[in-house]
């Protein structure tokens, strides 16, 4: 009977452990949503800069001259990739498979510094031939809108080596798994942003 | 998960490290059919636009503009879907509340800013002013 009893406790006692580590997990997560949401509130309003002043050439080359389509449409798919590879190595993390995980995470490494690499080569063709930030507002509005979600896809590949570099350290651990799910959040997030970046600035710019 | 000897010792395993997830409103799992068809659907979403635009298939650019943004809008919501597995119950509706919260300035930042910036250029400026910005070299 006694046992019996201990035994209740014993049960008891863990049930309530879990539910406390139950909070600070669920925690993480909200407010690491809440910062990308006011991320998403910091882009909205670049877009919408971007939006007024998307036009205003001064003179200079347009979306049209300066664009090129096809290496966009190349460096959003390095983006989708890195995006379903992440979530690969989520679905790995689910599964307690360290040496997978950190595969996966290899690949989506990759495939963001392809799309910062096309990026960046991108920016030094358009400064070389003289549209440059500084050439008119709509030039300054494209470079800051994009630039800062290149910034942020750089953050992301540094968080994403740091996360790597813990996980051949510490391995699968609650708290890994917590931040992998927070960087899962950031990379798709970013995903979305750059939707919106390239239809409102590429697509819509070269139909404008 | 697919065999039964496993699906028992991951299962516990799964307990253990992160029970806590499962059950009432934690942080939704993805699943690999969700990723799947999250790509297949976003590669689709992504190409049309690209497609409309590089083949110029509309004749007036307005109509394309308008196809392109629903595509647009159709790729973000597949993402908030499968990857970002956004539904109503995760973190007990609090994500949802703030992703709608965010929807909201968002729209009224955009809108708010195209429609007065719009018409400051329209009403206030004198005509002369503007045309002689855009001709200049």
């Amino acid at each position: 009977m006694s046992t019996h009893a201990n035994a209740a406790d014993g049960t008891d006692a863990s049930m309530f452990y879990l539910a406390e580590e139950h909070h600070p997990e669920n925690g993480t997560l909200l407010g690491f949503w809440l910062y990308l949401m006011s991320d998403c509130l910091v882009f909205a309003c670049l877009f919408a800069t971007y939006g007024v002043l998307g036009a205003s050439y001064a003179g200079g080359p347009g979306p049209k001259e300066l664009f090129d389509l096809p290496l966009v449409a190349l460096n959003t798919s390095m983006l989708l990739l890195s995006s379903i590879t992440y979530g690969f190595a989520m679905l790995e993390a689910q599964r307690e498979r360290r040496v997978a995980v950190l595969i996966w995470l290899a690949v989506t490494g990759l495939f963001g510094l392809a799309f910062i690499g096309i990026e960046l080569t991108e920016f030094a063709h358009m400064i070389h031939e003289g549209a440059g930030p500084q050439r008119s507002a709509f030039l300054s509005a494209f470079f800051t809108l994009v630039g800062t979600h290149g910034l942020h896809v750089s953050f992301g590949i540094v968080w994403l080596i740091v996360l790597m570099v813990q996980l051949t350290r510490r391995g699968l651990a609650p708290e890994m798994q917590r931040r992998l799910a927070c960087l899962s959040l950031f990379w798709h997030f970013l995903d979305v942003v750059w939707i919106g970046v390239f239809t409102f600035v590429y697509l819509m710019g070269v139909l404008r | 998960m697919s065999t039964t000897h496993d699906a028992h010792g991951e299962r516990a395993i799964e307990a253990h490290v992160h029970g806590h997830d499962h059950g009432d409103g934690g942080a939704a799992h993805g699943t690999l059919k969700g990723y799947l068809t999250g790509f297949a659907l976003s590669v689709i979403l992504t190409a049309i636009p690209f497609w409309i635009v590089m083949g110029d298939v509309f004749r007036s650019p307005q109509t394309a503009m308008l196809v392109v943004l629903i595509f647009a809008f159709a790729q973000i919501f597949v993402h908030m879907v499968y990857f970002l597995h956004m539904n109503t119950s995760s973190e007990g509706g609090w994500n949802m509340l703030a992703l709608i919260f965010t929807a909201v300035l968002v729209v009224i930042t955009l809108s708010g800013s195209l429609w007065v910036m719009y018409h400051m250029n329209a009403n206030m400026v004198p005509a002369p002013a503007t045309h002689d910005m855009r001709e200049m070299p």
